[in-house]
């Protein structure tokens, strides 16, 4: 229990949760953490282990590889998936390019909420398949 | 100035005095101790203090065997929690653990305006000259024995304010701290929600008076032993949880509670089950929210302080100043809102007192180096000795122990300078700040196996990260952690080429 009241509501407008009914999103609340970083302040760091699964509650961050911005987050996007997934370190560093609320999910637990949430499974799918076929059109 | 005299409030006081930086202490309270004045209702701490442990409690080693006392400078300071206590409990009462904070703070001299009772904050310029540097405002506090001005003000206020979620009825059921003699619970049904320690706490305590004992939150239980962390309900309250796996008459639900409302003399809580949506209801004697604190942290949010979670806990730097109000700091179990990098999900310590007396000694080095001009003098090292020193440190420093991923052991591995030790530094500091070339030491853990050393070296501004096997017996100092320790340090510590 460690989420603002407020975030029950903030969530449930999130595609991520989109299939989700009340008492699943206030279970979700509860699994997750609630976290703030300062402007400047880094979240994910390029090559350090041990980092989770965040949802952005409120504000914008910006995806930093080798000290160059290539990319921002707002509300409702997620980041560190890739690094829980795969069990490897960050290969960007994500930076708070304003004060940022976020919630997080440990990486080790990530595998567990999405096998028992199939549908947050079937849209955090949905969502690296839009981010592939982005990267795919830059790089043709 | 500093406000608050719980144990993280007399901690920075004698780190700053000992450091020369004037200050002034107010506290609500009449005397010291904070939140142990009153709490934990069941009297008994849930950090211990081990009374034999082969090392001098006289020595800094031994803060890693001892949660509970303050840590001064000198020797004969140290360690005032095992002296006092009874020896029948590892755990000191409630009323050993006031008694140590007051000793520590006669003995070493702190000074408190105690009854002195913050009432606002303001933010005003700072004065064009005198005072500490590089604040840009001054702030005022209006309190009720006068207006007090200072360019850093440091709060040390506790999480103490009763929290109650936003269900219907759950306003008109007494709180944690509102709770009864035990006696009056005798054969009652007692409904508790909240699966965090303080419902456990209460729950172990009924045990032997309650008819029956329901305990509901939305979140599964979490236990210690099994995160390997701090995270989770402490061993010493697990025997309700043992009861309900046994179903011996302890109810643990997974949950959320609809409603909770009055009839007769006793209440109706309403429940639902988030998986399957299967509802319930329950007539009950006593509902007690076990629902957790929040942060009084007063107008600060108006001033501009942002604050985060269900703890409404003010936003922090590493250093522990706002991270939306420059020159207002934070001390005590407050320092949660720095959550650092919480690698694996594992928080810091920084909400008990073996975790934050280590922040506030290094708070006060930080505000006294970088707000008041005094420069503390860096013990240097030989090349040699470095990586045995390291090691050291890894194997015995309490600070790394009380404060894995959290606090580092930072040595300046400059060529032409030579080595110096830095002292302790928040590791997402060491991480982020950039500087000369430089290694921190850390203990982590991962929440599975034993804790282990992490080792973040800096060498032209990038930082990268070695992690080295756990041992079982936990000590670091063997000749293998020494080579693999000197391989990574090898090319920072040998000498520079020779001019051509």
């Amino acid at each position: 229990m460690a989420v603002r009241d407020d975030v029950v509501n903030t969530i449930a407008a999130f595609s991520l949760f989109a299939d989700l009914n009340g008492p699943q999103l206030e279970e979700v609340a509860h699994l997750f953490d609630e976290t703030f970083f300062g402007e400047g302040e880094r979240i994910l760091r390029q090559g350090v282990s041990g980092s989770g699964f965040y949802i952005i509650l409120e504000g914008t961050a910006a995806i930093r590889v080798n000290g160059v911005d290539r990319s921002s987050l707002k509300a409702g996007d997620y980041f560190g998936e890739i690094s829980c997934l795969l069990g490897e370190v960050p290969v960007a560093d994500i930076v708070a390019a304003t004060p940022l609320r976020c919630l997080v999910l440990p990486g080790g637990q990530l595998e567990g909420f999405l096998t028992a949430h199939p549908k947050v499974m079937y849209r955090l799918l949905q969502g690296e398949a839009r981010k592939l076929k982005n990267t795919t059109k830059w790089l043709s | 100035m500093l406000v608050g005299s719980g144990p993280g409030g007399l901690q920075l006081s004698y780190s700053l005095s000992r450091l020369g930086i004037d200050h002034a202490v107010l506290s609500d309270d009449a005397a010291p101790g904070g939140m142990f004045r009153r709490w934990p209702v069941f009297q008994r701490m849930l950090s211990w203090t081990k009374p034999f442990t082969g090392v001098p409690r006289t020595s800094r080693a031994y803060e890693r065997y001892d949660w509970n006392s303050l840590i001064p400078e000198e020797d004969a300071q140290r360690a005032v929690m095992p002296a006092l206590m009874d020896g029948t409990s590892y755990f000191p009462s409630r009323p050993e653990m006031q008694k140590g904070l007051e000793t520590f703070a006669e003995r070493t001299g702190i000074r408190v305006r105690y009854g002195c009772h913050w009432e606002s904050t303001k933010a005003i310029p700072a004065r064009a000259s005198g005072g500490a540097q590089g604040g840009g405002q001054d702030f005022i506090l209006t309190t009720s024995d006068g207006d007090y001005r200072a360019p850093v003000v440091v709060f040390a206020v506790g999480v103490a304010h009763p929290y109650r979620p936003p269900i219907p009825g759950l306003d008109q059921v007494p709180h944690y701290g509102d709770f009864r003699p035990v006696e009056s619970y005798k054969d009652h049904r007692v409904f508790i929600v909240g699966k965090q320690n303080s419902g456990f706490e209460i729950a172990t305590g009924l045990l032997p008076w309650a008819r029956q004992l329901v305990l509901a939150s939305p979140g599964a239980t979490k236990l210690s032993v099994n995160t390997r962390t701090l995270v989770g309900v402490r061993a010493r309250y697990v025997q309700p949880y043992e009861d309900a796996a046994v179903a011996g008459g302890v109810i643990i639900l997974d949950t959320t509670i609809e409603e909770v409302r009055r009839e007769g003399a006793g209440f109706i809580v309403r429940t639902r089950n988030a998986t399957d949506g299967r509802e319930l209801s329950m007539a009950v004697d006593d509902v007690i929210a076990a629902t957790g604190f929040v942060s009084p942290l007063r107008d600060l949010p108006a001033l501009g302080v942002a604050t985060f979670g269900q703890s409404h806990l003010p936003a922090q730097t590493p250093f522990w100043e706002s991270a939306t109000v420059p020159g207002i700091f934070f001390a005590g179990t407050l320092n949660q809102g720095s959550p650092g990098l919480k690698k694996h999900g594992i928080p810091s310590n920084s909400g008990a007192v073996q975790g934050y007396r280590y922040n506030a000694r290094v708070l006060a080095r930080h505000l006294a180096e970088t707000r008041f001009g005094v420069r503390i003098p860096r013990p240097q090292l030989q090349p040699a000795e470095t990586v045995r020193f390291l090691l050291n440190e890894l194997s015995h420093g309490p600070e790394l122990w009380h404060q894995r991923s959290y606090l580092a052991r930072v040595v300046h591995l400059d060529r032409d300078r030579g080595i110096s030790d830095e002292g302790i530094l928040p590791l997402s500091y060491f991480i982020d700040a950039g500087g000369p070339d430089a290694v921190a030491v850390a203990l982590e853990s991962n929440g599975q196996g034993d804790p282990y050393p992490a080792v973040y070296l800096r060498k032209n501004g990038v930082v990268s990260e070695r992690l080295l096997p756990a041992h079982p017996l936990l000590d670091f100092t063997d000749a293998e952690y020494q080579r693999q320790l000197g391989g990574i340090l090898d090319p920072a510590l040998s000498p520079s080429p020779s001019p051509a």
